[in-house]
């Protein structure tokens, strides 16, 4: 899941500046998770707008924002609104999709933070860094690449203390984590041999992936 | 092949001394430092921004220890330079003469003074030691093209912490150095003997073959002690040390002298240093005296020590 966090409001405020008819697009999928582009969400913004004196001419929500068809969909209702400014409360992605789909400015009221999990309600942890050449097989299922603050791949550096990171007391050292991983698994042998350098030519960017066979 | 190649591979007792480059670009005390450690160790390691913290490179300073006659070490981490960075400096290294370096990950810039800077780790320390061992292979740089008129050969070492928990994870990653091309490893400052004795027994175990040179803190103060316990990962300097500099200090306040924990930290360095080159420890010693750099000759005198 992509974990999204509002922005200050005062930041969103200065970007619709003088902005009087707005239309607010929510998220159905993570930003609804992270109560950052809920149905609540998008209420609770409407009435701060409104009590800032501006006019929320129309909400729509998307199922998933980083989905073309049906963001294209709710962006239609949203223009017919006529609104001189449209919020998206989703994460960077579907911020991009309305923006192609609108007719007016798409101004974003979360930052996207990481892909991560909920750990449980309103706790959110990064997992994974996208780095296009999965590791977990051999790291016991924990990512050494998103939970080692300095990316890892051959074990510990020497700055953890009792457990924890030097960047990070409160975060645990993944590469301890992995060897009591590998321990209980007896897998410890999964941790002899220097790891082939994988490099960064996969995430190079933007990346684009087709599965289709033509466009 | 350096002094420090020539001592280790040919048996001998090795001694290195760390030397940090100027938080500027004025290296008079540098060099001061290094006119009175000349003749007396194999090699000076240049850290390469320790602890985070800017400093002037390690390369330059390299470059000023060479052209006055030492024999410079350059550390080099992966926490600012990608691999080509890394390797585009170990080729300007190597038209200096510098032909020794020491491997590390480095601390992270959000522990230092520059905390905005970005962190590379394009390699990590045995991602390092592996690309500088297949371009001395293979002549070739890092993205497997050729390299004009050969590739140049280095000495090449990292670092270890014995005191770890779990040691196996230190001890596995030691072994990975090793392979990667590691002849010699500097281990982070050691104060008990017996702790020490017991990681030894287990690269012994694990049956890695390198050259451990022992890491030796001068301290200077009780209160640095207590310090490095507490905020330097690897560290454990024994409670009756402790005491002890914290009773020199009481005296001299008592006597009025100034000067006797240094004195003292001194004097249990050399004891230190002493013990582990009777007793055939390990094969070296690699002293970090933390901006004390001059007072590196009178240990090595104290401890008997010298590398002729």
């Amino acid at each position: 899941m992509i974990i999204t966090q509002k922005k200050p409001i005062d930041e969103l405020m200065a970007m619709l500046g003088d902005a009087k008819k707005i239309a607010i697009l929510g998220c159905g999928s993570c930003a609804t998770a992270c109560a950052t582009g809920g149905e609540k969400e998008i209420g609770e913004l409407k009435a701060y707008l409104e009590s800032k004196g501006k006019t929320v001419v129309a909400t729509g929500m998307a199922d998933y924002c980083c989905m073309n068809m049906g963001v294209k969909t709710a962006m239609k209702k949203l223009n017919a609104a006529g609104p001189d400014a449209v919020v998206c409360m989703s994460c960077g992605d579907g911020v991009q999709v309305a923006a192609n789909h609108a007719a007016a400015p798409v101004y974003p009221s979360n930052n996207t933070m990481f892909l991560g999990e909920a750990v449980k309600f309103g706790l959110f942890e990064e997992a994974c860094h996208l780095c296009g050449d999965c590791v977990l097989g051999t790291t016991g299922g924990i990512c050494p690449i998103s939970r080692c603050a300095k990316s890892l791949v051959n074990g510990p550096c020497g700055g953890q203390k009792n457990g924890k990171c030097e960047v990070n007391p409160e975060n645990d050292c993944a590469w301890i984590l992995i060897y009591k991983r590998l321990e209980s698994l007896g897998m410890l042998d999964k941790l002899a041999q220097r790891r082939p350098d994988k490099g960064y030519e996969k995430v190079s960017y933007p990346r684009t992936i087709n599965i289709r066979g033509n466009k | 092949m350096g002094m420090l190649e020539k001592a280790l591979e040919g048996g001998k007792f090795g001694v290195t001394v760390e030397m940090a480059p100027p938080k500027g670009y004025d290296f008079k005390e540098q060099m001061e430092a290094a006119e009175l450690l000349k003749g007396k160790v194999h090699g000076v390691n240049v850290t390469d921004m320790q602890s985070a913290c800017l400093k002037a490179s390690s390369l330059g300073l390299c470059i000023k220890l060479k052209e006055a006659g030492l024999e410079p070490i350059i550390q080099v981490t992966g926490r600012d330079r990608s691999r080509m960075g890394i390797m585009g400096d170990m080729l300007s290294a190597a038209a200096f003469g510098i032909d020794t370096m020491l491997a590390l990950t480095g601390d992270h810039p959000t522990v230092g003074d520059c905390s905005q800077s970005k962190p590379v780790y394009d390699l990590d320390s045995v991602g390092i030691l592996h690309m500088l061992s297949v371009m001395e292979a293979t002549g070739t740089d890092c993205g497997g093209n050729e390299l004009e008129g050969g590739a140049p050969e280095f000495y090449k070492g990292a670092a270890v912490t014995p005191v770890y928990e779990p040691l196996f994870l230190q001890i596995n990653k030691l072994r990975q150095k090793v392979e990667a091309g590691a002849r010699y490893i500097q281990t982070q400052g050691i104060f008990d003997l017996e702790s020490f004795k017991r990681f030894m027994d287990e690269v012994d175990k694990a049956n890695i073959k390198t050259h451990i040179m022992a890491g030796i803190i001068p301290l200077k103060a009780a209160g640095m002690a207590k310090y490095m316990n507490e905020n330097v990962p690897g560290i454990a300097v024994p409670q009756d040390m402790i005491d002890r500099l914290a009773a020199a200090a009481a005296e001299g306040k008592e006597k009025g002298v100034k000067g006797l924990p240094t004195q003292l930290g001194i004097e249990m360095a050399a004891e230190m240093i002493a013990k582990i080159k009777d007793e055939g420890l390990c094969d070296g010693v690699h002293i970090m005296a933390i901006g004390a750099e001059k007072n590196v000759p009178k240990i090595l005198e104290k401890a008997g020590i010298s590398i002729d």
